[in-house]
C-alpha cells in the first residue's frame, strides 16, 4: 500500500507536531542539561511552521486517507486556537517547571504529543479517526498530569483521570459501535445518511447518541461527568491544568460539535434536548459550589465547568429546530468564539496562579493573593481583568463572548434561557470578584508573615502580554475573530 | 465639530492610562494637575458642543468606529449629541472639574493620592460614554464603568472593613439593576433588530403596549438599580464609606441621575407604557417620602445628606412618571449644584473636624468656620425649596405638574416629603453649626477653616445654587425648556403647559409655606427648646427606633436573600463532599479492612456492571491506600447515574411528543 502524497500533504502540520514530540523525546537524553531549554524553543518553533502552514489552508477543504481526516476552515479554526494555546502554555511552562525544579524536557514531549491527538481530533471525518486522537490525548495528558512525582497529590490527579478516563473511553467505544451496527460504518457521512434512513427513534440510534452524550461530556466536563474536573485540576502541575482546561477542553468541543452536527444532525430534536438539561445542570453547579472553594485551583475548575455551561447555550441553540438555520449557525460560532476567549482569560488565570509563590511555594489558597496589589500592583491588576473578564464584565473579551452566546439564545427563541444564564453570570461575580477583594483590600495573614510575590520572568512577560492584550483587544475590537469563526462554522453541514 | 465631540471623552481617557500607568514614577503634583486638568479641557470642549448645538440646533450623530457586527446586528461606538446630552454633558464635567479641583485639597496627604485621581478619571470617561453614547450598547458600557469605579471608589479606604463590605454590596445590588437593564437591551434588540436610539425611537409605534411595558419595567429595573430607588436603595447610605468628593461627584451629583437620563432618554418607549410610567411615579413618590422618613433621624452628617438624595432622585423619578420630563432633567441640574454644595461643605466640617461624623459631636461651629457655614447654609436653603433658590423652582415644578394633571397623591406624598426635607436640613444646618459645643476638646483645638482651593468650588457652586434655578423661569416656559423642547416631545405627549398663572402662583405660595414650616419646626426643636426634641423621641420610641435602623430593610435582605443564597452554595458544596467523601471514604476504609470482606462490599456496591470500578478498587487495596481512590468508584457510579437519567430524560421526551414512545 502507498500512501498518496496529497494526503500526507493535508496532514502535513499533525506529521510535523508528531515528529517533533518524537524528536523531542529522543533528543532528550543527549542533549547536555545546560542545554535542555533549546528543545522548548525547537517545540515553538514547529508550533509557529505549522501555524503558518494552517492560515495557509484556511480557505483550503479537503477530504484524505479516503475519507477518515478533513481539512475544512472548521478544523483549521481549532487548529489555530490549539497551537497558540500549546505556544503560551510551553512559555509558560518553561518558567514554571524551573520554579517547581522538574525541568525535564520529556514533558514538552508528551505535550506536543497531546496536541497531535488533539489535532487529529478536530479534523477527523470518522469516529475511530477521533477515538484515537482522544486517546492519544489523553494518554499523553495522565502522564502530564502526574508529573510532579514528589507530590502526592499529583500522581493521585493522574491516577483519578486515568481510571475515570478509561471508563468514559469505554462509553464511548460503546456508543461508537452500536453506530457502527446501525450504519454500518463508522464515517460521519455515512452515519448521517443511516440517521436520515432509519428515522428518528429507532432505539439503537438514540443509545448509541446518549452514550456519546457522555462520552463527550465526561471530556468537555459538564455536570454531572464532572467530578473528575476539581480533584484533577488541583493535583495537576498548574501548567498542566491550564492546559487541559483550555486546550483539551478546546480539542474535545471541535470534535464533539462535528459529530454532532455532521452524523447525528438528524437527531437535533432529540440532543437538543438533552443539552439543555446539561446545560442548565451545569450552569447551576459550577457557579454554585464555585462560590464556596478555598482553593483557587478549585474554584477556577468549578469555574471551567460553569463556562462549558455557557458553551453550551450555543450547542442548544444549534439544535433548536424551529430556529432558522442562519440562527443556528450563530449558536455555533458563539461557542468557538466563546472557547477561543475563555482560553485566553482562563489562560491568563492560570498563569498568575502558577507563578504566585509565598516563601517558594506555591500559593494555591485564595488568601494567598492577600496583599498581593500593594506588593506587585500590576500583577494584581492582570488578575484583576482575567477575573472581571471571566465574570464577563465590559470592557473584556468574556463579555463579549458572553453577549453573542447570550443573543443567539435570545433569537432562537430560548431567552428565558439567556435570563437564567445571565443570573448564574450574576453569582459568578460574587467568586470571580472575592478574588479582587482578597488582592486589594486584605492585607497578608500576620502568622505565616509570608507574603505573595509573583516569579518575574521575559518568558512569563510575554504570556502574561498575549493573554492581556487578547483579552483587551477581543473586547473591544472582536470583528477579525467573529468573522473567523462564522465562516468556520459555514464549512460545517 | 467632530473632533470636538470625540476629544470631550479622550482628554480623561488619556489622564487615566498616564496616571494609572506611570503615576507611581512622577511626582503627586503632576498627577492631579492631570486629572482637573483634563476633566478642565473636556469641559471647555463640552462649552463648545453645547454652543454649537444652541445655534444649529439639531441633534447630530458622531461615529468613532465601528464596534461589533455580526449577523444582523450593527454596533458602532457612536455619540448622540442633542440638548438633553448637552445639558448632562456640562452638568457631568462642570461640576465633575469643581469636585475635582476640591479634590486636591481634601485628599491631599492621603495614601494613594494617585489612584484617587485615576479612578475619578476613570469614572469621568465611563459617565461620558453613559451621557453621549447613541445605543444601548454603548450606554450599558458607561453603565457597567460608572459602577466599577463606584465599586473602586468606595472601597477606596480598603483596609476599613466596612468600607469593602460597602463596595461590595453596591456592587452586587447594582448587578441585579444590570441584569434588568440587559433584558431590556435584549427585548429591544429582538424588536427592532438595531441598537440604535435613533432607529428604536422611530420604530417605537410598532410595539404592542405589552412589549413596550415590558421594554420600560426592565429598565426600569435598571434605573432603580443605579439610582438607589425603592426597593434597591440600601447600598446608596452605605456607600458614604467614600471618600466625600466620591459621595459628591459620584453618588450624589452624576452616577445616581443616570437612571434618570436613562428614562427620559428612552420617553419615547415610557410614553406608550401606561402601566410603566406609572409605575415610576409610584416607585420615585414612594422613595421620596420613605428615604425623607430615615433622614429625619440619622446622626451621620454625611448619612442625613445620602437619604436626601435618595429622596430627590425619588423626586426626578416622580417628574418622569407624571411626564414632566423635563423638569426631572431641571431637578436633576439643580439637584446637582446644591446637593454637590452640600456634601462638599459637610466634607469641609468633617476636614475641619479631623474627620468627625457624628452630629451629634458638633454644634456651635459657626463662628469657627465661617465660610463653611455661609455655603452650607445657601446649599440647605436651596434643598429646602426656599424662594428663589435653584430648588424652589425645580421642586416647585414637579410638584404643580403632579397638581395641575390630577396626581392629588403623588402630590400629597411630594409635599410632605418637601415639608420632611426642609425639617432634616435645617436640623442638620441647627445640629452643626448653632447651639452650644459639643465637640470633644481634644478636637476642638484643631478646627481651622478649610484652604482656598476647597473653598472656591464651593463658591461656585453656591452661586450656581442661587441663580441655576432663573434657566427654568418661568415654570414650564423658560429658556431650559425651550431648549429641551425637541429632545422631550419629538413623539406625542406634546400638551406641556400648566394650569392657569392664578393656580400656579398659589401652588408656590403653598410650597413656600411648605418649606417654611419645615424650617420653622425645625427651628422650635433644635434652636428655642433644645430639650423637646429628645422629648418627641421618647414619646414614640418604637416610632424613633424604627426609623433609626432604616425601618430593618437591610435586616430582612439578609435574611431573605443574602443568607438563603449563601446557604444553597453551602449545601451544594456539602453534598459534593461531605455525602460524597463521606460514603466513599467509609467504604475505602472497609475495603482496606479485609480482602474477603473488600471483595463482597465491592461486589455489592458496584453492582458488577462496573468492572473499571473494581479494578480501580482493587488498585487501591493493594498499593495506593494513601489515595483516596474509594472517590473514583462514586465518580464512576455518578457518570452512569447521568447516563441513566439522560436515558430516561429521552425516553419520557419521546413518549410526551409522539405519544408512540420507545415500546415499538
Amino acid at each position: 500500500m502507498t500512501l498518496p502524497l496529497t494526503d500526507l500533504l493535508a496532514i502535513f502540520p499533525e506529521l510535523i507536531i508528531a515528529a517533533t514530540a518524537c524528536l523531542v523525546l529522543a533528543l532528550d537524553p543527549i542533549t547536555p542539561a545546560p542545554r535542555k531549554g533549546w528543545l522548548a524553543w525547537f517545540s515553538l518553533g514547529a508550533l509557529a511552521a505549522c501555524f503558518g502552514i494552517t492560515s495557509l489552508q484556511m480557505g483550503v477543504r479537503t477530504m484524505a486517507f479516503s475519507d477518515l481526516v478533513i481539512i475544512d476552515p472548521y478544523a483549521s479554526f481549532w487548529k489555530l486556537l490549539l497551537y497558540t494555546v500549546s505556544g503560551l502554555t510551553i512559555l509558560l511552562s518553561m518558567a514554571y517547571l524551573k520554579e517547581e525544579r522538574i525541568h525535564l524536557t520529556e514533558y514538552y514531549g508528551f505535550l506536543l504529543l497531546a496536541l497531535s491527538g488533539m489535532m487529529v481530533m478536530v479534523s477527523a471525518a470518522d469516529l475511530l479517526t477521533i477515538y484515537l486522537g482522544t486517546e492519544l490525548m489523553s494518554l499523553s495528558l495522565y502522564v502530564l498530569a502526574g508529573f510532579k512525582r514528589a507530590d502526592g497529590r499529583s500522581l493521585e490527579a493522574s491516577a483519578k483521570y486515568f481510571v475515570l478516563g478509561a471508563f468514559s473511553s469505554g462509553i464511548l467505544l460503546y456508543g461508537i459501535s452500536l453506530l457502527f451496527g446501525v450504519a454500518g460504518s463508522t464515517r460521519l457521512s455515512a452515519i448521517a445518511s443511516a440517521v436520515s434512513a432509519r428515522g428518528l427513534d429507532d432505539p439503537a440510534l438514540l443509545l448509541a447518541m446518549i452514550l456519546l452524550v457522555v462520552g463527550f461530556g465526561f471530556k468537555i466536563a459538564v455536570v454531572p461527568f464532572h467530578m473528575w474536573t476539581p480533584d484533577v485540576y488541583e493535583g495537576a502541575p498548574t501548567s498542566v491544568t491550564a492546559f487541559m482546561a483550555v486546550a483539551a477542553k478546546a480539542a474535545s468541543f471541535g470534535a464533539f460539535l462535528r459529530v454532532f452536527l455532521e452524523g447525528l444532525g438528524g437527531l437535533k430534536a432529540n440532543w437538543h434536548v438533552l443539552f439543555l438539561a446539561l446545560c442548565i445542570a451545569t450552569l447551576a453547579l459550577g457557579n454554585l459550589v464555585a462560590i464556596v472553594q478555598t482553593n483557587i485551583k478549585r474554584m477556577l475548575a468549578y469555574s471551567s465547568i460553569a463556562h462549558a455551561g455557557y458553551a453550551l447555550i450555543g450547542v442548544v441553540v444549534a439544535g433548536q429546530v424551529t430556529a432558522d438555520s442562519a440562527v443556528r449557525s450563530l449558536g455555533l460560532s458563539s461557542v468557538m468564539l466563546y472557547l477561543a476567549i475563555y482560553a485566553l482569560m482562563t489562560l491568563g488565570a492560570f498563569t498568575v496562579v502558577a507563578l504566585l509563590r509565598k516563601g517558594g511555594l506555591e500559593g494555591e489558597a485564595i488568601e494567598d493573593f492577600a496583599g498581593l496589589a500593594k506588593r506587585q500592583p500590576i500583577a494584581a491588576f492582570l488578575m484583576l481583568v482575567f477575573m472581571v473578564s471571566l465574570a464577563g464584565i465590559p470592557p473584556t473579551a468574556g463579555f463579549i463572548g458572553k453577549f453573542y452566546l447570550f443573543m443567539a439564545a435570545v433569537k432562537a427563541d430560548l431567552a428565558w434561557l439567556a435570563v437564567l444564564a445571565l443570573l448564574f453570570a450574576a453569582v459568578s461575580a460574587y467568586y470571580y470578584l472575592r478574588v479582587v477583594m482578597v488582592m486589594y483590600m486584605r492585607d497578608p495573614q500576620p502568622s505565616t508573615g509570608l507574603a505573595p510575590h509573583l516569579v518575574a520572568s521575559p518568558v512569563l512577560t510575554v504570556v502574561l502580554a498575549c493573554a492581556l492584550a487578547g483579552v483587551l483587544v477581543l473586547g473591544l475590537y472582536p470583528d477579525p475573530l467573529v468573522s473567523l469563526a462564522t465562516q468556520a462554522v459555514l464549512a460545517l453541514k | 465639530m467632530d473632533l470636538l465631540v470625540l476629544l470631550i471623552p479622550t482628554f480623561p481617557l488619556v489622564a487615566v492610562l498616564l496616571n494609572g500607568l506611570l503615576g507611581s514614577r512622577y511626582s503627586h503634583d503632576l498627577a492631579h494637575r492631570l486629572a482637573w486638568g483634563s476633566v478642565g479641557l473636556s469641559f471647555l470642549c463640552s462649552i463648545g458642543v453645547f454652543t454649537e448645538t444652541i445655534r444649529t440646533g439639531v441633534a447630530r450623530e458622531v461615529v468613532a468606529y465601528q464596534w461589533i457586527f455580526g449577523g444582523d446586528l450593527t454596533v458602532n461606538l457612536a455619540f448622540l449629541i442633542d440638548p438633553l446630552t448637552c445639558i448632562m454633558l456640562l452638568v457631568v464635567t462642570g461640576v465633575g472639574f469643581l469636585i475635582h479641583l476640591y479634590s486636591v485639597g481634601y485628599m491631599h496627604g492621603e495614601e494613594g493620592f494617585t489612584r484617587f485621581f485615576t479612578y475619578m478619571n476613570l469614572f469621568m470617561v465611563s459617565m461620558l460614554l453613559l451621557v453621549m453614547g447613541n445605543n444601548y450598547l454603548v450606554l450599558f458600557i458607561g453603565w457597567e464603568g460608572v459602577g466599577l469605579c463606584s465599586y473602586l471608589l468606595i472601597g477606596y479606604y480598603f483596609d476599613k472593613v466596612s468600607a469593602a463590605k460597602a463596595a461590595t454590596k453596591a456592587f452586587v445590588v447594582n448587578r441585579i439593576g444590570d441584569a434588568g437593564f440587559l433584558l431590556a437591551i435584549f427585548l429591544v434588540f429582538v424588536n427592532f433588530k438595531t441598537l440604535d436610539y435613533t432607529q428604536v425611537f422611530a420604530q417605537a409605534s410598532q410595539l404592542s403596549t405589552g412589549m413596550a411595558t415590558a421594554i420600560a419595567l426592565c429598565l426600569l429595573v435598571g434605573a432603580v438599580g443605579k439610582s438607589a430607588q425603592i426597593p434597591l436603595y440600601t447600598w446608596l447610605p452605605d456607600a458614604m464609606e467614600g471618600p466625600t468628593p466620591v459621595s459628591a461627584l459620584i453618588h450624589a451629583a452624576t452616577m445616581v441621575t443616570a437612571g434618570v437620563y436613562m428614562i427620559v432618554r428612552n420617553h419615547v418607549i415610557y410614553d406608550m407604557a401606561p402601566v410603566a410610567l406609572s409605575t415610576v411615579a409610584w416607585v420615585g413618590g414612594l422613595t421620596a417620602l420613605f428615604a425623607a422618613t430615615i433622614g429625619l433621624v440619622q446622626t451621620d452628617i454625611k448619612r442625613v445628606l445620602a437619604y436626601s438624595t435618595v429622596s430627590q432622585l425619588g423626586y426626578m423619578f416622580l417628574a418622569c412618571g407624571i411626564g414632566a420630563y423635563t423638569a426631572a432633567v431641571f431637578h436633576l441640574m439643580t439637584h446637582a449644584f446644591f446637593k454637590a454644595l452640600l456634601f462638599l461643605s459637610a466634607g469641609s466640617v468633617i476636614h475641619a473636624l479631623s474627620g468627625e461624623q457624628n452630629i451629634m459631636k458638633m454644634g456651635g461651629l459657626k463662628a469657627k468656620i465661617p465660610w463653611t457655614h455661609a455655603l452650607f447654609l445657601v446649599g440647605t436653603l436651596a434643598i429646602a425649596g426656599i424662594f428663589p433658590l435653584a430648588g424652589f423652582w425645580s421642586k416647585d415644578e414637579i410638584m404643580a405638574h403632579a397638581f395641575v394633571h390630577g396626581q392629588y397623591a403623588l402630590y400629597a406624598m411630594a409635599a410632605i416629603g418637601a415639608f420632611l426635607t426642609a425639617f432634616y436640613m435645617f436640623r442638620l444646618t441647627y445640629l452643626t453649626f448653632y447651639g452650644t459645643s459639643r465637640l470633644d476638646p481634644h478636637t476642638a483645638e484643631h478646627v481651622h477653616e478649610s484652604p482656598p482651593i476647597m473653598i472656591w468650588p464651593l463658591a461656585v457652586l453656591a452661586v450656581l445654587s442661587v441663580l441655576g434655578g432663573f434657566l427654568g423661569v418661568p415654570p414650564e416656559a423658560g429658556w431650559f425648556h425651550h431648549f429641551l423642547h425637541p429632545v422631550v416631545t419629538a413623539v406625542g405627549a406634546g400638551e406641556e403647559h400648566g394650569g392657569g398663572v392664578g393656580l400656579v402662583m398659589t401652588l408656590m405660595v403653598v410650597a413656600t409655606a411648605i418649606a417654611l414650616l419645615g424650617w420653622g419646626l425645625a427651628h422650635y426643636l433644635y434652636s428655642i427648646r433644645t430639650e423637646a426634641a429628645d422629648n418627641v423621641a421618647a414619646k414614640a420610641p418604637g416610632v424613633y427606633t424604627t426609623l433609626l435602623n432604616k425601618y430593618y430593610v437591610d435586616e430582612c435582605y439578609d435574611a431573605l436573600i443574602v443568607e438563603p443564597v449563601k446557604r444553597l452554595g453551602l449545601v451544594w458544596d456539602w453534598f459534593d463532599r461531605t455525602v460524597i467523601d463521606g460514603v466513599v471514604v467509609g467504604v475505602g476504609r472497609m475495603t482496606q479492612s479485609g480482602s474477603a470482606l473488600s471483595t463482597r462490599i465491592e461486589k455489592y456496591v458496584i453492582y458488577g456492571a462496573l468492572n473499571v470500578v473494581g479494578y480501580a478498587n482493587h488498585l487501591a487495596a493493594r498499593s495506593w491506600r494513601r489515595l483516596q481512590t474509594g472517590q473514583v468508584h462514586q465518580y464512576a457510579a455518578i457518570i452512569v447515574a447521568g447516563l441513566f437519567i439522560l436515558v430516561h430524560l429521552i425516553l419520557a421526551w419521546w413518549t410526551g411528543t409522539s405519544g408512540t414512545g420507545m415500546a415499538r
